[in-house]
């Protein structure tokens, strides 16, 4: 870990120069809040071995030197075992792995240039956004902040319609009902609530609070599945977990990460019963959610894994890390297939995001930009400019009409292409080109002149 | 689990546990292996082996934890000693086993015993220290005084605790299981992999509004929604694009409520519409409130699975009988087997048919080509969109 955060607070935040040198905000800052409260139950629970130890007591003779010994030989044989059994491992991967992604993709036509405009910029949130995410409608998103508001707007004609103020600030995930009926949220506070969002107005939202997933450390990402009724989690405790609204009860947790969990997203599949999940180890696990087993795990990034997302088909998954890197892995040849990354973009990436037919990557990254793949051929199609500080969010709209990405300039942007071709200008209607031919003529004659 | 382990440590009818000896050292409440096979093929009236095989499962998830040999989660059918594991370390308390507990447990085995960590432990030390240094006075300070409190307590004891860290530790290490099982899984080639990538993009091309633009605009371009209200749930003429990508996939037609809509109403021409229905009904299942899961899978044995019902359907006989035993004892995903046997002949079977049929070649031709909105404000011209910058009313 790089230098020491200051503790999360409902202030303005530091200056940019600032926020651009420290990464991996989540973990440090947050761990450092959360050990603070641990300190003190730690002693507690510590005591409570002892007594349990004193119910049991006996002389002592001594042996444990040989005991040690033996204890000491079958852990460097475990040792070995799991180094061989991962070399194995690698080697197999490698055996099918006959061609490469763009060498494929040779036949298939380049993209040339794509520009990215931004088309609604939302205002409103007082602190940096952290997380945000779509309604099944298109054109409804809820956004979360650091200083504990999470906003419901329409972001087609930019409206507010409902806002909460959660009792702990960073909060860190927010999702959608896919009946857009209620939002959930949850950051520092190791809960997951889901908030009923009503139609009057006047009602109190935060009355209706139901508190769902309990964590013992903050709350990364969350997703609902393909109902109301359930709800996936990821902590910074190291567990996914799966949780039933109605009542708050567990009903399958996932242990396997081997550190903080950041990110999870659930496959699009015909039997629908996976999801994947990257965290602090540099690991990519796919479980299933309903033995809890980690089916998959990929570990090829050199960092902290912060975002993941589901291709289309379901059959890989894009991965982006704070190693400045895009990864995409393969389901079924159970390998990395392409790595999406340039050596002049230095800076973690902090969301990924396929377009509809995921020709398209999507990145938002720590220096201020949005970068745009091409899946196939591995190469950058689009930069997009505009945000004022580092892209915290990043997720594109349920029918692939645009992209939102939420930023800790306090803003969210949606942004689409610009698609002033030069078909469309031959398709205009004679007077319309006529007119536009004037104003260009008049426009540049002002600049002379 | 549990509530084996709880018999078993019932004073009366439970283990008979003495004090076992570890070679000179006497462990006080241990029990052989030997007893333990015999208490379990005792109590639940089973053969030797699966007593065994339970026994297995109790210490490899950490219940029992034995004294002789720690690091080997085996339970051994002789006079090898074990010992329960207290409450506190059970996985089901779900304690979880985080890194800061785990850099404490180190930091003692470093200060005890001064570099005798192994090479792997070694590597996790530096990891750890570099991952949480902020917090690594607490660690060093937690460590000692755990170290200082043992050191007070006597050898038996101590013994008993270090089993007891080690084998919780064991079980929390990354699993070499997960990574024979990783060795065994089938791979499919890179080649065929990655043609699939290409079809996937070329076949939805067209339908990517980013890359292609979309009909009649693009609304957050053109501030237009017509776009979304020709695409809304329930229209009376469907857009032709729409139509099109129910062909791509039986999930793509599912899921569009229109053509889950169209493919029923061709089913019930061909009389199995029971087949969708069951579906459906075993998705709110999987997908609905606990509270209601009895419930539901009642209604579905009764309208669908039980002889003579109303509408029966037809699954092959091994499923049927998991299913109708699973029922007894019902659980969210009591219907799976049965749903993914439906799932899959409606795919082979009806799906093909209907793509073939001539409802659907109809509504492919009766479906709507919007006409693009011809853009009547040179772009340029056209302003950006902000939200008022107050912020948002408290509600």
């Amino acid at each position: 870990m790089q230098d020491p955060l200051p503790p999360p607070s409902s202030s303005s935040s530091a200056s940019p120069a600032c926020d651009v040198i420290t990464s991996a905000v989540h973990s440090a800052s947050c761990l450092s809040a959360v050990d603070r409260r641990r300190t003190n139950t730690y002693t507690h629970t510590h005591t409570h071995i002892h007594t349990h130890i004193y119910l049991y007591m006996r002389p002592p003779p001594g042996a444990m030197a040989t005991q040690e010994l033996q204890i000491n030989e079958s852990l460097a044989h475990l040792k070995t075992e799991s180094e061989s059994l991962k070399t194995k491992l690698e080697e197999e991967r490698a055996k099918l792995h006959d061609v490469e992604l763009h060498q494929v993709a040779e036949k298939v036509e380049g993209l040339g240039q794509f520009v990215m405009k931004t088309r609604r910029t939302l205002k409103g949130h007082g602190n940096k956004v952290l997380c945000m995410d779509w309604c099944k409608d298109k054109r409804r998103i809820v956004s979360s902040s650091q200083d504990g508001k999470v906003i419901v707007w329409d972001a087609f004609t930019t409206n507010k319609e409902h806002a909460v103020t959660m009792p702990c600030t960073w909060v860190m995930a927010c999702a959608y009902a896919p009946s857009g009926c209620a939002v959930a949220c949850g950051g520092l506070d190791n809960k997951c609530s889901v908030y009923p969002l009503s139609l009057d107005k006047n009602e109190n939202l935060a009355a209706k609070k139901k508190s769902v997933a309990m964590h013992t450390n903050y709350l990364s990402a969350c997703s609902f599945t393909n109902s109301d009724m359930q709800i996936l989690t990821s902590s910074g405790d190291g567990t996914c977990a799966l949780w039933d609204v109605e009542s708050g009860q567990l009903l399958q947790s996932f242990h396997g990460h081997a550190a903080d969990v950041l990110c999870l997203d659930l496959a699009p599949s015909e039997t629908g019963n996976t999801f994947v999940s990257g965290g602090c180890d540099k690991k990519a696990n796919v479980w299933d959610m309903r033995s809890g087993q980690c089916i998959q795990s990929f570990e090829t990034h050199e960092s902290d894994i912060n975002s993941v997302r589901y291709y289309p088909s379901g059959d890989a998954f894009a991965s982006g890390s704070d190693d400045a890197t895009c990864r995409l892995y393969d389901l079924r040849a159970d390998r990395e297939v392409a790595i999406y990354s340039k050596e002049s973009i230095i800076f973690g990436v902090s969301s990924v995001d396929f377009s509809l037919s995921g020709r398209l990557l999507f990145g938002g990254y720590n220096d201020y930009t949005i970068n745009v793949w091409d899946v196939l051929k591995g190469t950058r199609v689009s930069i997009l400019f505009g945000h004022e500080n580092r892209v915290s969010t990043l997720r594109v709209s349920p029918d692939g009409t645009a992209f939102c990405t939420g930023s800790w300039d306090h803003t969210l942007r949606v942004s689409s292409s610009f698609s002033f071709s030069l078909f469309s200008v031959i398709s205009l209607s004679p007077e319309v080109l006529l007119t536009h031919c004037v104003f260009f003529f008049f426009f540049f004659l002002q600049i002379w002149a | 689990m549990e509530k084996v382990i709880v018999a078993m440590q019932d004073p009366d009818m439970g283990m008979k546990m003495r004090n076992q000896r570890l070679l000179i050292t006497v462990i006080p409440h241990a029990m052989t292996g030997h007893d333990i096979i015999t208490w379990l093929i005792q109590k639940y009236c089973i053969s030797e082996e699966e007593a065994l095989h339970l026994g297995n499962l109790l210490v490899k998830y950490g219940y029992i934890y034995p004294l002789k040999e720690p690091r080997s989660l085996v339970l051994r059918r002789d006079e090898s000693p074990y010992r329960f594991q207290t409450p506190y370390f059970w996985t089901s308390t779900q304690w979880p086993a985080t890194e800061l507990d785990y850099a404490i447990y180190l930091a003692k085995k470093n200060i005890r015993k001064q570099g005798e960590l192994m090479e792997y432990e070694k590597e996790r030390y530096s990891l750890l220290h570099k991952r949480i240094n902020h917090t690594w006075d607490f660690v060093v300070m937690q460590a000692r005084e755990q170290l200082r409190a043992s050191k007070q307590r006597r050898k038996a004891d101590r013994i008993v605790l270090e089993c007891q860290e080690q084998a919780y530790w064991l079980i929390n290490r990354p699993a070499i299981e997960a990574c024979q099982r990783a060795l065994g899984r089938n791979r499919v080639k890179s080649s065929n992999c990655l043609e699939g990538f290409l079809k996937h993009s070329e076949q939805y091309q067209n339908h990517d509004p980013i890359m292609q633009g979309c009909l009649p605009s693009n609304p957050w371009i053109s501030d237009d929604a017509a776009h979304w209200t020709m695409n809304a749930d329930v229209v009376p003429v469907p857009t032709r694009l729409r139509v099109e990508r129910w062909s791509f996939s039986f999930m793509e037609l599912l899921s569009d409520t229109m053509g889950r809509k169209e493919f029923m109403t061709y089913l019930e021409k061909e009389f199995s519409a029971e087949n969708l229905c069951f579906w459906q009904a075993c998705e709110e299942i999987r997908h609905g409130e606990n509270s209601r899961i009895s419930e539901k899978v009642n209604e579905i044995y009764k309208n669908f699975l039980a002889p003579g019902a109303a509408r029966w359907v037809n699954i092959d006989s091994k499923t049927m009988y998991k299913t109708l035993e699973g029922i007894k004892r019902p659980h969210r995903f009591v219907m799976d087997d049965a749903q993914m046997h439906i799932y899959f002949l409606m795919k082979k079977d009806s799906y093909p048919r209907y793509l073939k049929s001539d409802l659907y070649k109809n509504m492919l031709a009766k479906a709507i080509v919007p006409q693009e909105t011809k853009k009547s404000v040179f772009p340029f011209m056209r302003r950006q969109r902000h939200s008022s910058p107050s912020p948002a009313q408290l509600l």
